[in-house]
């Protein structure tokens, strides 16, 4: 980005009237985003933002830069288009979980898997809201909703198993109502070089209201949650005094200062260990929950790969025009 | 058709039909394209059909997995591969079993006589073994023990195993028939040559056992004389032999060299489309950028992804895969973005029949989505005409921004045929919409032109011009969600007038042969081969016959019903059953239309053809 082009938040808002529901999490995201962008570097034009169906999917209409509301499911695969036509762009996917976990769910594994430079916003409020109030591919056993009335017995997904089990080089999990890390993840997700995947605890007010408030309200969030950083002990509570620690193969919660226990037992995170086996362990728990960036692990992308082999078979290649593939091999002459 | 001119020695032949069949791991394919093109460079026309089975390696022996290579050389202009067979190679009973009828009567089968084992005629279904028991009387039949004469061609060569020598035997049989047919090996024997670089020892097999035919098809008295096709009058110029897939292929890289933009292809594997794909991959050196996406719906969103950021962007499919892209295409219609969708038509419903062909997608094309979503429908008719309609198809949805639905079908994707080569400087111009820059202040989204009603394209990166698309209705002007009933109803209509006025840039509709008449046949895409052969023979005949064939299919033509009205009876003939014919009486209520139908997974054959229309105009 030039000097010339700083941006504020307000560059990044549409003139369109936001349409979400009074004290939706949305709200929180969209502000969160419209404030990061301007930290990113990234000149406007150069945004696109792609999304599927749903209440997130109406997320592009809100922001000033190139923007897709597509079809169910679809924004994955459409947003890897936009990369590799042009791996200049700054390609983001706005999903939720109906979206991309139940119809878009081949999309969302391959594209973890063939790690485009992109990132991709998983609002996950446990339910269809738009279509008003179906149990979701993330709704828990015996949740009551407008299609389990007698309350759910489809076992729910885990998106940071499944995107673990497809090969996610970046795993991030933040609550809804935290904008100041939000905006912050979101600035790391654009920085990180591979698909980057965040999902957002996004409480939904009219179908599925305080599904995370157990881990997400003010007054329980520091103890409910394990806010992880690279390269720190995991350490979480109020007091600053919990801790994971392994124990077998499972991790245990221990308390510093209890049965000898001290700070330097507490397990110190590693974001960037290849072996995912930790950051699955980590993601599963629920109590306490993980948040903040449980895995980023860089490795090539897809557009670098094609990059470098396009350049390969370009300086091998006999063909510079069409004419000349036309006329190569076997022709012949009639006279 | 073919005229054998009765002689002696050394005959001379206006045409022949030749198929060659056996397992289908003989390699007749390979045997088949060899003739083909050999035959091809001394400058006959010809025409191929490939049949195979969908089966990879079907039981050895089995009469489902009979795989075929048909072709039809001439002298004259040849545009089908043929019906009656002139001379039949068969390589096991099974492949006699399913094909000898197509032989006619007192003409000639090679037979591989090692084959003709009680096992492989159990397999066959045969209660007596054909070569004894005088059902192939009617025929000349030269039985050759070509699987142990080809072993004992190959005892000298080293390095050889078993299974390789056997493979072999397929040249045996080409080899013959290049004797018969005096055609000169040089072209096959430098084809094992290059091909087997790194395997010297298959190459020295197969050329030993090609020319080890050769010599035995001179010395053997079986065959008592051999023919000559002589080369036929195309127009000069420098040719190829090319199949359907591959000049679509062509046509597309053509059509990105033109416009000046990067070809994006979105795609899954599906027969029989797939070839288009693996040729597309090989060509990064022109930017290409082939995607093989995770399913039919990632291939045309990811190309929908690829437009959207300015790539000319295309996916190619099958019927059942259509099905699929259905919601996707509808989007790229309402985002009024380019693509092109590629449908190589082939037996159905659901899965059908994979590897044959049939015309029966062509109201999917036309309607298979939701709302009002019409679309440019165009189909190519040959082989290698395929190049001008791909090329066509880019030039439609570059310029017209809608998408472009382009229909070949099994039958033209596989067959081949000598193709005049282009040069990127004769094809005609594309002017795409990019924006390259300017005043974003007096720009919209759906701003149109006024003659085509297409809107500009701008690109992520343009700045300025900053703007949302999406699946919801838009604004007429601003292209913000709206759901105001009038503007709905405007922007439907612009959309389908938008398609209409393609009209305006598409050349009439001409009957070959009669311009007026008694009969009018009428076709579409790739039924053009067997339509015109017929047509053609019935007006040399002196019938008052004439023969439209529709590549622009949405819209048709202007002038099409003008051309109707000058014949008393219009045949729609189709391999489906009357999916055109229900499209032209929707349109044109005045007019009469008959129909002839074939859904066998087979093109028309000639014959059947004129005897159709022979009772028509009764």
């Amino acid at each position: 980005m030039t000097e010339a082009t700083k941006y504020t938040f307000k560059d990044f808002a549409s003139d369109q009237e936001v349409r979400w529901c009074p004290g939706c999490d949305d709200y929180v995201i969209l502000r969160s985003m419209q404030k990061a962008l301007p930290e990113m570097g990234i000149k406007k034009e150069d945004v696109v933002f792609i999304s599927g169906i749903g209440c997130s999917s109406r997320f592009p209409y809100y922001i000033d830069s190139y923007g897709m509301h597509s079809i169910h499911g679809r924004a994955p695969a459409i947003a890897s288009g936009v990369k590799l036509a042009n791996p200049d762009l700054s390609v983001w996917v706005i999903t939720g979980d109906g979206d991309s976990l139940a119809i878009g769910g081949n999309h969302f594994i391959h594209v973890l898997r063939r790690n485009l430079d992109l990132n991709v916003i998983l609002f996950n409020n446990e339910i269809y809201g738009l279509t008003k109030g179906q149990f979701s591919p993330t709704s828990l056993i015996g949740q009551k909703t407008k299609t389990s009335p007698y309350g759910n017995t489809q076992p729910p997904f885990h998106p940071g198993e499944l995107a673990l089990g497809a090969q996610a080089r970046f795993f991030a999990r933040i609550g809804g109502n935290t904008p100041k890390e939000m905006t912050q993840l979101f600035i790391e997700a654009e920085k990180f070089k591979g698909t980057s995947l965040i999902e957002v605890l996004q409480n939904c007010v009219i179908f599925n209201d305080g599904c995370f408030t157990q881990y997400t309200d003010k007054a329980v969030r520091e103890d409910k949650q394990l806010h992880v950083e690279h390269g720190k002990p995991m350490i979480f509570g109020k007091e600053r005094n919990k801790g994971l620690v392994l124990n077998g193969l499972k991790l245990d919660v221990v308390t510093i200062g209890e049965n000898g226990i001290t700070e330097s037992d507490i397990l110190i995170h590693d974001a960037k260990e290849p072996d995912p086996t930790m950051h699955a362990m980590l993601v599963r728990l629920d109590y306490p929950l993980a948040t903040g960036i449980i895995r980023a692990v860089e490795e090539l992308t897809l557009e670098e790969r094609e990059k470098a082999l396009t350049k390969e078979v370009k300086a091998n290649s006999k063909f510079a025009k069409v004419d000349d593939l036309f006329l190569s091999g076997e022709t012949y002459e009639v006279n | 058709m073919t005229t054998a001119k009765v002689k002696k020695q050394h005959e001379i032949l206006e045409a022949v039909v030749i198929r060659f069949v056996g397992d289908s791991g003989d390699g007749m394919q390979l045997t088949g394209t060899q003739f083909s093109d050999t035959s091809a460079m001394f400058g006959n026309d010809i025409a191929t059909f490939p049949n195979y089975p969908a089966e990879i390696r079907a039981p050895q022996g089995s009469l489902y997995g009979v795989s075929g290579f048909q072709v039809h050389i001439g002298s004259i202009e040849i545009s089908t591969p043929g019906e009656d067979l002139d001379l039949l190679v068969c390589m096991n009973p099974a492949a006699l079993k399913t094909n000898l009828s197509a032989l006619k009567a007192g003409h000639t089968i090679i037979i591989d006589t090692d084959s003709f084992t009680k096992k492989n005629l159990e397999k066959a279904l045969y209660a007596s073994n054909p070569l004894e028991d005088g059902s192939l009387n009617n025929y000349r039949v030269i039985e050759v023990a070509m699987t142990s004469l080809t072993k004992e061609a190959l005892k000298d060569v080293e390095g050889l195993d078993n299974k390789s020598i056997t493979r072999s035997k397929n040249m045996f049989a080409l080899g013959m028939v290049y004797w018969m047919y005096d055609r000169d090996m040089n072209h096959t024997l430098e084809f094992f040559e290059n091909k087997f670089k790194k395997k010297p020892s298959i190459a020295e097999a197969n050329s030993k056992v090609l020319k080890t035919g050769f010599y035995f098809a001179e010395t053997l008295e079986l065959i008592p004389n051999s023919f000559t096709i002589s080369p036929s009058k195309m127009p000069k110029g420098r040719y190829r032999i090319i199949n359907g897939n591959q000049a679509t292929a062509w046509g597309f890289l053509a059509a990105a060299e033109k416009s000046g933009l990067e070809l994006f292809l979105g795609s899954y594997p599906i027969t029989p489309a797939s070839d288009i794909l693996h040729e597309l991959v090989k060509h990064k050196h022109f930017g290409v950028k082939a995607f093989q996406a995770e399913d039919e719906i990632a291939g045309i969103t990811s190309s929908i992804g690829a437009s959207f950021a300015g790539d000319f962007a295309i996916t190619t499919t099958s019927g059942p895969g259509l099905a699929l892209k259905g919601e996707a295409v509808g989007l790229a219609m309402i985002l009024e973005l380019p693509l092109v969708i590629v449908n190589v038509q082939r037996g159905g419903p659901s899965t059908g029949l994979p590897t044959k062909t049939e015309q029966s997608d062509l109201l999917q094309a036309m309607y298979g989505r939701n709302g009002e979503s019409p679309l440019i429908v165009i189909a190519a008719s040959t082989p290698a005409d395929c190049f001008d309609w791909a090329y066509e198809a880019a030039r439609l949805t570059l310029e017209h921004m809608t998408p472009v639905l382009l229909l070949t079908d099994g039958y033209i994707a596989n067959g081949s045929e000598p193709w005049k080569i282009k040069s990127i400087d004769e094809m005609p111009p594309i002017t795409h919409k990019q924006i390259g820059g300017g005043d974003p202040e007096k720009w919209h989204v759906y701003d149109r032109d006024a003659v085509t009603l297409a809107r500009e394209w701008a690109i992520p990166g343009t700045k300025g011009f900053e703007h949302r698309v999406g699946g919801l209705e838009k604004d007429k002007t601003t292209g913000n969600v709206s759901y105001v009933p009038e503007n709905h109803e405007y922007m439907t209509n612009i959309r389908a007038e938008k398609v209409q006025r393609v009209q305006n840039s598409i050349p009439d509709l001409k009957s070959d042969f009669n311009d007026e008449g008694d009969l009018l046949v009428v076709g579409w895409g790739g039924t053009f081969g067997s339509l015109h052969s017929a047509t053609k023979q019935l007006s040399e005949e002196g019938l008052k016959i004439g023969h439209v064939h529709f590549n622009y299919i949405n819209p048709i033509p202007k002038n099409t019903e003008a051309v109707f009205s000058k014949f008393k009876k219009v045949v729609v003939c189709e391999l489906n059953n009357g999916q055109l014919a229900t499209i032209l009486r929707g349109k044109f209520t005045n007019i009469e239309f008959s129909q002839f139908n074939k859904i066998q997974g087979l093109p028309f054959g000639v014959s059947e053809l004129t005897q159709k229309f022979k009772t028509l105009i009764k």
